[in-house]
């Protein structure tokens, strides 16, 4: 694809290859197809399985502590991902730890997005001092190295389900904001925009019914590259201890409670994150595929 | 390419400002800083000998000035567990972590501009697909289960590496092998972009053409020109493994500086984490400030550019 600029690629014939739906062209390639079948297997166990397992993820039983994946029956019934040092089914307890990091990778990463883009708009459109500010902010605040800024932040909110949203959101909008003002500058330029005005348009119509729409493919390629960053940065934050705390069962937490056990049960640190690193990895085959279908100029960028 | 600098200089002066801000507000937003800057069992007058010293019964325009001119004294206040001041304690372990970003820097650039070459050079081909499926797995794998897995594997059942601790060579392999292999997938993956949107271009032809060994043409040629946006992407990880590294720390027992901000943020120890936070932003301001240095070396058309957006 790359090559001289002077080099015109001629129109290609036909529906298939312009005029396919981006869907159809999201499909096309194994990655997006993998991406794609990889989600629907995880939503489904995240937020359907839950409802199938017999046990209760927070039930111990201490006659099964640390007992392997198996088949077998014991005499509680079936452990097929085996047990924790405290009995807990360990499948239970993934299926619950996966639908809180989808759930929260779903909250944080649309709150990041309107934060994000509300103030890219505005400081791209307005310009002037807001903007001088609202930009100089966000070069702080992407100066911090970001899993040091949401330790930060967690120092001072403390731990819980919505003080870790919060983080997430924080360390989340700049990438969005910063995206979103050099895209509304260049927009700012064109006729539309200008006929618009002409046509009497208020800012904030111009902005909500014609910048917009402009930037809903862009937006819709960082969001979906979001979401995988989101579920590691929670995952660490609760390896740490300094995220969702116990009980609420996660991905992250369970992990770290396996820490002491390497020695004896491999499955405890392995199933949990075997379950990240295929959630994280469908969403990047996703929104990697997006992004070449979508906005192919976003390529040299890598993560938000 | 000195007006340049200059102008890159003053950007990195007021981030930096921005950033003292951030943690200044950071430290206001929780309603009583004194509560963050006190253990949990304080007595009343503690926590009024604490207004006192810090002058937090001053207004808070006051409090801004007098903070941002410690800070740019080198003084970072004292950590309530230690009784040291945090300037000392950053300093005590701030070796160990640049010790660990530098191997991991290298693992980065060394992986990864080898499997991104690899990659490109034999676009299509098996090895292509094989470097490019080790990428993406590189990025998609949280390091905190990469460095467990390293342990299982190298350290609980092969006993070949020290599962933990701080030390000589083999303490060091792990560590930077998990930390810098998040980033060698993502340099791999750029190096492949940029290198075969740099071998389409018509001066290669003119290399190949004129009989140029294909080795000259790759690294001479090709590479060279590759390398500015993956210089961007190494600056800007270096930069980011201070974060990294809190997770990486923490699983090695590496005396770092990441593990001394989870250890404070756990024991409440605010002063430090507002500490690391600073040092951390500094430093990765002064490393993307280098890079844009190494920039007018490689690519001397800067040297003579006028200040960019």
């Amino acid at each position: 694809m790359a090559g001289s600029t002077l080099v015109f690629e001629a129109p290609r014939r036909g529906r298939s290859a312009a005029r396919a739906s981006p869907v159809r062209r999201l499909l096309r390639s194994p990655s997006g197809t993998v991406g794609v079948a990889l989600l629907a297997i995880i939503f489904a166990a995240g937020f359907g399985g839950a409802f199938v397992t017999p046990y209760d993820p927070a039930a111990q039983n201490l006659s099964i502590t640390v007992h392997p994946p198996s088949l077998t029956a014991t005499a509680n019934g079936v452990h097929l991902l085996g047990t924790d040092q405290l009995g807990r089914d360990i499948l239970s307890r993934l299926l619950v730890g996966l639908r809180i990091s989808l759930l929260m990778a779903l909250t944080v990463v649309p709150l990041s997005m309107m934060l994000g883009v509300t103030g890219g708009m505005v400081s791209g459109y307005r310009g002037g001092w807001f903007d001088v500010a609202l930009m100089r902010l966000v070069d702080a605040q992407l100066s911090i190295p970001t899993l040091l800024l949401a330790v930060a932040v967690v120092a001072v909110l403390g731990t819980g389900l919505f003080q870790i949203m919060a983080v997430l959101v924080i360390a989340g909008w700049p990438g969005y904001a910063r995206v979103v003002r050099a895209e509304v500058l260049a927009l700012r330029q064109r006729e539309f925009v200008a006929a618009a005005h002409a046509l009497g348009a208020a800012d904030t119509r111009i902005l909500g019914r014609h910048v917009l729409p402009n930037l809903a493919p862009t937006m819709l390629v960082l969001g979906t590259l979001h979401l995988p960053v989101v579920i590691i940065f929670e995952a660490a934050l609760s390896f740490l201890g300094l995220g969702i705390q116990p009980p609420t069962p996660s991905l992250g937490q369970m992990i770290a409670s396996a820490q002491s056990l390497l020695w004896q049960a491999w499955w405890m640190p392995v199933i949990p994150g075997v379950a990240i690193t295929l959630v994280v990895l469908a969403f990047n085959l996703l929104g990697d595929r997006m992004r070449d279908v979508l906005d192919p100029r976003l390529r040299g960028l890598g993560r938000v | 390419m000195s007006r340049y600098l200059i102008h890159r200089l003053a950007l990195s002066s007021v981030a930096m400002l921005g950033v003292i801000t951030i943690v200044f507000i950071l430290l206001h937003v929780s309603g009583d800083p004194a509560s963050l800057l006190v253990t949990q069992n304080a007595t009343v007058e503690d926590m009024e000998r604490i207004r006192q010293a810090y002058g937090l019964d001053r207004p808070l325009s006051v409090q801004y000035a007098r903070f941002i001119g410690r800070v740019v004294r080198g003084d970072l206040g004292y950590s309530y567990r230690q009784g040291l001041p945090v300037t000392e304690l950053i300093f005590d372990r701030i070796g160990a972590t640049f010790k660990l970003a530098l191997a991991s820097l290298a693992v980065a650039i060394v992986l990864g501009v080898a499997l991104g070459m690899a990659a490109a050079v034999r676009r299509g081909s098996v090895v292509d697909t094989m470097a490019m499926t080790a990428a993406l797995l590189g990025t998609s794998m949280p390091s905190f289960w990469f460095g467990l897995l390293l342990i299982i594997v190298f350290g609980v059942k092969l006993g070949w590496l020290p599962v933990s601790g701080y030390g000589g060579l083999e303490n060091l392999v792990m560590p930077a092998l998990v930390l810098g292999g998040f980033y060698a997938a993502q340099v791999s993956r750029l190096t492949r972009t940029s290198l075969l949107e740099v071998l389409a271009q018509d001066y290669i032809r003119t290399g190949q053409a004129k009989g140029l060994r294909p080795r000259t043409v790759l690294f001479r040629h090709a590479l060279r020109n590759a390398a500015l946006p993956v210089l961007t992407v190494l600056g800007l990880s270096f930069g980011q493994m201070l974060g990294g590294a809190i997770v990486v720390e923490s699983i090695f027992a590496w005396p770092g500086m990441g593990r001394l901000a989870v250890q404070a943020v756990l024991g409440r120890d605010f002063p430090i984490v507002q500490g690391v936070t600073i040092v951390g932003a500094a430093v990765f301001l002064a490393v993307n400030l280098t890079v844009d240095l190494i920039y007018g070396w490689v690519d001397p058309r800067l040297r003579s550019a006028a200040p960019g957006t």
